[in-house]
Parts: C-alpha cells; structure tokens; sequence
C-alpha cells in the first residue's frame, strides 16, 4: 500500500461523495483488515470489534463533505476509527494500561551473546549471527506460517504496528497517527516486533 | 538520535529499524555503516533483518469478513440515499 497520490485521492474523496459503490467496497477491503485489527485493541471481542468498524465508517460518510484534505484521508479514516474504538472500550469498561498493549522493555538480541562489559571488546559479538543458507526456504508456506504465529504472540500494540507497517504496507505517520503514538514509539514497537520475528527464523534456519 | 562514541554491536543492533527509516542524524548513520563495514556479524544481522520483513510482507493480510462486507455496503447505500 503507497501513499496516494494528492490528485488519486482527491478522486476518491469525490467518488466517495458522488456515492460511488464500487469505490467504497474497494476502500473498506484495503482499510478493513488494519481497522478490524486496530479496533481489536480496544475493544472485547471480534464481533465488537465489526460494530466500531461499522460505526466508524458511518461517521466518515457523515463527516467526507466536509473533509477538507488536511491529513490522507486513510489516516483521517483511522483516527475516526481509534476514536470510535476507545469511545466503545471505554462504555464496555475495558481499559488495558498501554504497558500491557506495548510489552515491555526488551533487548533485541540476548544480552548474553555480546561480551560482557569486563571484556576487552564490551558489547561485541561472542556468538554472532550465523549466515542463513538456503535463502529460498524463507518463502516456504512453512516459514510464513511460523511467522503469522509469532506475530500473534506479540503484544497486542507491537502486533498490530508490525501488521500495518509489514504486511499491510502502510508508512510510519499512517500507523503512528492511527495510534496515537509518538514516532520513537512506534518505530521502538516496530523494531521489537521485528527483531522477535527475526530471532524465531534464526531458531528455524539453523 | 545523538550517539557519542564508537558503536559496539549491541548498540548497533538497537538501531537498524531507525537506520532503515532514516531516523539517525548523518552522523550516526555514517557511523553505523562504518561499524557495518568491519563487522560481519552486524553485517549478517542486517542482512536477516531485512530478509524478515521481505518474508512478512508475503504474508497475505486478512479479508474483511463477507458478512461486515454486506453490512457496509447496506451501510453505503443508506446513507446515499438523501
């Protein structure tokens, strides 16, 4: 997924205003799986999860005449839908600490791989990567699924981040905006999530 | 992001999604690849970095379910209606 075009997306803010059918659907499957996820945060289950999207979605079309292109329109869409999401989580009495969303502070690499502060050469490899063969073994349906189950194991905030940014495609300020995160945070939950995906391949390439 | 000596390789391996999206200063990111350049175990770190997210990005992502779908298209089609 790229940033549209400013002229590309102008067309699509005036479909969406024309009623053009075709144009919206083809929005609500490129957005829904990053809105269904997003909402899913905040929210207690999946079927909540379809009502905020729902929800969110009739306060775009409420709100696109007078969308006035100040931000993408995707990242205005995904600010409709964070409110609305936290809105609903906060009427269910859901409120999960960002904390428990983010996880915690974690090294990418185990500490005990680099050599300790006493060494002569502190904080460098002792048992350093080993190069992967057989590179093509990466794009197996096995790796891909052992990557969708480590994604999910992550923590709710660093699952979705990874999500929307490597699966989806969508850039830093879209996923930062959608979130409410400050850029370090999110590119700090995106670099954990990454480096636990990367330590789960270095366990299966061996 | 101000670094102010040399990098040792787990300060290097901290910095590689911020290398990747332009966010050290010209300074640091020259020091990055300079330490890059002598290390080979940095250089293997980066390289599988970037070969884990070339394999997530042929994850396919989720299909809206067709249910949420017809509801939205019903959603669509009421609100056009003035």
């Amino acid at each position: 997924m790229r940033e549209l075009a400013s002229t590309e997306e102008q067309e699509l803010v005036e479909a969406l205003r024309a009623g053009d059918e075709a144009a919206f659907m083809r929005l609500v499957r490129e957005l829904g799986p990053s809105m269904l996820r997003l909402a899913r945060l905040f929210v207690s289950s999946q079927a909540v999860a379809e009502d905020v999207v729902q929800d969110a979605w009739v306060a775009v079309l409420r709100g696109i005449d007078r969308f006035e292109a100040r931000s993408s329109l995707r990242t205005w869409i995904f600010r409709i839908l964070t409110n609305t999401a936290k809105t609903r989580g906060v009427r269910e009495g859901r409120s999960v600490p960002f904390s428990a969303l983010a996880g915690g502070d974690e090294p990418a690499v185990d500490p005990d791989r680099f050599l300790p502060d006493d060494a002569r050469f502190p904080g460098h490899w002792a048992a350093p990567p080993e190069r992967w063969e057989g590179a093509e073994r990466l794009l197996a349906g096995e790796t891909l699924a052992l990557i969708e189950r480590e994604i999910e194991k992550l923590p709710p905030l660093q699952a979705a981040v990874i999500t929307m940014r490597d699966v989806e495609g969508l850039d830093a300020d879209e996923v930062r905006n959608a979130l409410d995160l400050s850029e370090t945070n999110q590119r700090v939950l995106l670099h954990r999530a990454r480096s636990k995906v990367r330590r789960a391949l270095e366990e299966y390439m061996r | 992001m101000r670094l102010d000596r040399e990098l040792n390789c787990a300060q290097v391996v901290e910095l590689v999604t911020a290398y990747f999206e332009y966010r050290l200063s010209a300074d640091d990111a020259e020091r990055f690849e300079e330490h890059l350049a002598f290390c080979d175990g940095c250089s293997t770190y980066v390289e599988q970095l970037r070969a884990t997210i070339a394999a997530t990005g042929r994850l396919r992502s989720e299909d809206v379910p067709v249910e949420l779908q017809d509801r939205l298209l019903d959603t669509f089609r009421a609100w056009r209606v003035p």
